[in-house]
């Protein structure tokens, strides 16, 4: 691999909940425009590293760096305003509003003019929530989301949902974007397609890409760089290859079976 | 597109001329009794909808309106009592200066009110909604008490438990209406902006809001400080309407009676507090009837006092129990829903 | 001050502390498992009293009896409260269980106005209760002031023994702690959380008869500042905790008293202190004194 800039780095990061160490002295460089995979078993950590990243959780010990700059224990809007999107093992869309009032809403923060231009009658507020819909029309077209943009979130299926919680973070206008088990629930087919956007959005809005993922096909198949926790602890990093032969990895993890995803 | 906006915006002046003909004729034709029904009707729907800003759309269940209206009240009276009333009627200390010789037109004076409000929502604010959920109801309410009985010890500013006297009634149809219609102007378009969607993803989903970047905590004081700004207004406004006040009147029932109206209406919906005031104002008179003792051909029933109380409290909780989300629930009547269009282009199905 | 006064202030700050004790235990258990703030506790509380008097004056019951069958009616009541208001709502949004508790607390007042009429009774107290005791040093007290903490705190030691060492109790607090996993355990929960109902209002009834004898006027509104401030007292102990709630109550009512005691011209403020209080806890210590951090996961 090219050598790039690192753009997200984790330094012995460590979460303890009173006794229980969640996460061990976790370590990692994520370099620019890759799309990268943090795996393991259930309960290994991975959810927590994403909120401590994205300043859910304040780490016990450690620092996490994004292009260089210390932003350890921002709060969560902060570390969206520095250009860190995620989304969420569970979908958390805002159910009683329309596909596009979610994008619009994940827009938001990128909106120069103050919150009181629109009461107001601030022409410029008036021209910005215009071009600011039309952006986020913009984008549901890039998801294939468009046609259902008056619907209301809790009603689409499962699938649109989960492209509608990316199309919302990639409003926020990120450089890196975390994906919290994104593949969960789909079938094959859809997990192929997946893995196509996944790639189509990483060239298209030039980002970086973190996934937490079960679905090995797509981790293997989409990921240049891998990291595998186990009980809080960083056992194995390296590339796909590398990762299916691990021996560590296959038998706290992956079994035999993983074999065959070469 | 464009015509849909076009003709909501023709639709709505329209509205707007019809409601101030319908102040006109009212003004002219009714007797003081209806008037004064339609003037409550104005008050409290200002009231319940900056109740439903703070509650129905950003999701923050406050329970100390009252102690915001009482210094919308308060504030507006003192400005437009004359000084000779004002030396009357303070009997146990005198006014302080210049409170004693301060005036402001009736315009200043509500906004004056409902400035103060929204300074003290504010100052309550900052620090009570770093707390979530159930304690903000306790602790909002806690404050609406001790502004009560601080309002209720103050009689050097507030004359203490005799209140405000004597206070000049210019709150007509006109100023109501009018204040009613700058209400629903300013927060429907506070709601229909990015701004307010933003308000209700913090109501849907405060951790989601908060990983879009959302500075959740900043939001919430805002649209605390936009409510508390209009429930002064109110205040100020039934303050003239009412031309009495005293601390007895905030009590936790005041809250009660705006919480029911946002409510009973739907929570999250402009149009159903609207409905829901007209329709709750004309329940609460319309309930004076089981107090009053009724004659039926040769059965005379006698009034009993208090039922009115207890059947309002038992709508509340049928509401709750039955209907939860009110008349509209979270939707609002458009003028689309009117004409059956819809913004997906065409008519809808 | 002198001596003999600030006795005097003491007796009543344990008497009023215990009588808030009393209410704030059923505030604290509800919050416990249901995470719900039963906002009609309080009018349980006039409940009690009512209902000795009316079985004093209307049924004409011996004293002892007629406390007996209050205690029995008012939880009762109680536990009615929740079959009707808070049961049906157990599976949706928290507010609006909050919302209902409100209505209901409303309802009851409104409803005890028209039945029982605003005008303050006087319930009945025995002789020897209210003869006055002159101590040597010039103390002077009534039985009740003494009777009222000790009754308290025998109750208290009956609940705490309920909630520790029986199987219902046992029940109680595992759902306070998982309500799913206990009602996985075969564990019937509508039972306890009626039981949890019961034994709540009986000790608000409690507090409400014992709160009528000491200051012997009562009328449907009674209940809503002991309430609110009983409530707060649990709050300042720690909701959800049993012991901080008796803790709180004492807290709530030595504050209350003492500081009226020493400062009189702050008398007026007197409803407002636990108010203040309440901002006070919320701010520096949300849990209370001794409660336990609740996390959301993300």
């Amino acid at each position: 691999m090219s050598e790039r800039n690192i753009v997200l780095e984790v330094d012995t990061l460590t979460m303890r909940f009173g006794g229980l160490t969640a996460v061990n002295s976790f370590c990692a460089q994520v370099q620019e425009g890759r799309i990268v995979g943090l795996i393991g078993p259930n309960g290994a950590g991975k959810t927590t590293c994403f909120n401590m990243i994205t300043g859910f959780y304040k780490p016990t010990e450690g620092k996490v760096l994004f292009h260089g700059r210390d932003v350890t224990g921002y709060p969560p809007h902060k570390i969206c305003q520095e250009g860190i999107a995620r989304t969420f093992q569970n979908i958390r869309l805002f159910k009683n509003e329309t596909v596009l009032q979610n994008v619009m809403i994940g827009a938001h923060l990128r909106q120069k003019t103050p919150w009181w231009g629109v009461p107001l009658c601030l022409p410029s507020a008036a021209r910005e929530e215009r071009e600011v819909q039309e952006k986020c029309m913009e984008l549901l077209r890039k998801v294939d989301l468009h046609k259902l943009a008056y619907e209301n979130a809790s009603g689409l299926p499962y699938g649109a949902q989960r492209r509608l919680e990316i199309a919302r973070a990639l409003a926020t206008d990120p450089s890196f974007l975390l994906l919290d088990e994104p593949a969960a629930g789909m079938n094959p087919h859809e997990s192929r397609d997946l893995m196509d956007f996944i790639r189509r959005i990483r060239e298209e809005f030039k980002l970086t890409v973190l996934l937490i993922e079960h679905d090995m096909k797509v981790v293997m198949g989409v990921c240049e760089h891998i990291w595998v926790l186990d009980y809080g602890v960083c056992i194995a990093e390296g590339n796909p290859e590398a990762i299916q032969s691990n021996p560590k990895v296959i038998e706290a993890y992956l079994g035999e079976e993983a074999l065959e995803y070469a | 597109m464009e015509k849909r906006k076009q003709r909501d915006r023709i639709l709505n002046v329209l509205l707007v001329a019809a409601i101030a003909g319908g102040v006109y004729w009212a003004q002219g034709n009714l007797d003081g009794y209806k008037i004064q029904i339609l003037n409550l009707i104005a008050i409290n729907t200002i009231l319940a909808l900056s109740l439903n800003l703070i509650y129905g759309f950003t999701g923050m269940f406050s329970l100390g309106h009252a102690g915001f209206m009482a210094i919308g009240a308060y504030t507006s009276s003192l400005l437009i009592l004359p000084a000779f009333q004002k030396e009357m009627i303070y009997i146990l200390d005198p006014l302080i200066w210049p409170i004693s010789v301060l005036q402001a037109p009736f315009f200043v004076a509500v906004l004056a009110g409902g400035i103060m409000a929204a300074l003290f929502g504010l100052l309550i604010a900052l620090p009570v909604l770093r707390l979530g959920g159930d304690y903000l109801g306790i602790a909002t309410l806690g404050f609406a008490e001790i502004i009560r009985v601080v309002g209720n010890n103050i009689t050097f500013i507030t004359n203490g438990a005799l209140g405000l006297k004597g206070i000049p009634d210019y709150a007509n149809l006109w100023w109501n209406y009018g204040w009613l219609l700058v209400t629903i102007f300013v927060i429907v378009r506070i709601v229909n902006s990015n701004f307010g969607n933003t308000l209700k993803a913090i109501r849907d989903d405060e951790i989601a809001a908060r990983a879009m970047g959302i500075n959740t905590y900043r939001y919430r004081v805002i649209s605390f400080t936009i409510g508390s700004f209009f429930a002064g207004i109110g205040g100020a406004l039934l303050a003239s309407l009412l031309t009495t006040i005293d601390p007895k009147m905030f009590l936790f029932i005041m809250t009660f009676n705006v919480l029911m109206i946002a409510v009973a209406g739907g929570l999250g919906s402009i149009t159903g507090t609207c409905i829901a005031g007209v329709l709750i104002t004309f329940l609460l008179e319309w309930l004076r009837f089981v107090e009053n003792p009724i004659t039926l051909g040769s059965f005379h029933i006698p009034g009993i006092p208090g039922m009115r109380m207890v059947i309002f409290s038992l709508s509340l909780l049928l509401i709750i129990l039955f209907r939860r989300e009110g008349i509209m629930g979270m939707k609002e009547l458009t003028w689309d829903t009117i004409f059956r269009t819809s913004p997906k282009g065409g008519a809808s199905s | 001050m002198s001596l003999p006064m600030f006795v005097q202030h003491f007796f009543n700050a344990l008497t009023l502390g215990s009588l808030y004790a009393l209410i704030a235990i059923g505030y604290t258990m509800v919050y416990g498992i249901l995470r719900l703030i039963n906002f009609a506790h309080g009018d349980i509380f006039m409940l009690g009293a009512y209902f000795v008097f009316w079985s004093i004056a209307l049924l004409k019951l011996p004293w002892v009896l007629a406390i007996v069958v209050a205690i029995i009616g008012a939880s009762f009541c109680g536990i009615l409260v929740d079959q009707v208001a808070y049961k049906p709502l157990r599976e949706a949004p928290r507010i609006s269980a909050l919302i209902s508790s409100i209505g209901v607390s409303f309802f009851i007042q409104n409803l005890a106005i028209v039945v029982f009429t605003g005008i303050p009774r006087a319930v009945f107290r025995p002789e020897w209760m209210v003869k006055v005791i002159r101590l040597e040093s010039g103390v002077r007290v009534l039985p009740l002031t003494i009777i009222v903490p000790i009754v308290s705190f025998v109750l208290m030691l009956v609940l705490l023994y309920i909630v520790y060492r029986t199987k219902p109790g046992l029940a109680m607090r595992a759902i306070s702690k998982d309500i799913e996993t206990t009602r996985l355990m075969g564990v019937s929960v509508n039972k306890i959380i009626a039981f949890t109902f019961g034994i709540g209002s009986a000790l608000a009834a409690a507090s409400g008869i014992m709160w009528a004898l000491r200051y012997p006027q009562i009328q449907p509104l009674m209940g809503m500042f002991p309430g609110f401030k009983a409530f707060i007292a649990a709050v300042l102990g720690g909701i959800g905790s049993i012991p901080g709630a008796m803790v709180g109550g004492l807290l709530l009512g030595f504050i209350e008293i003492m500081t009226v005691a020493f400062f009189p011209e702050l008398s007026g403020y007197k409803d407002a202190f636990a108010f203040v209080l309440l901002i006070i806890i919320l701010l520096i210590r949300p849990t209370g004194l001794m409660g336990e951090k609740l996390e959301e996961k993300v």
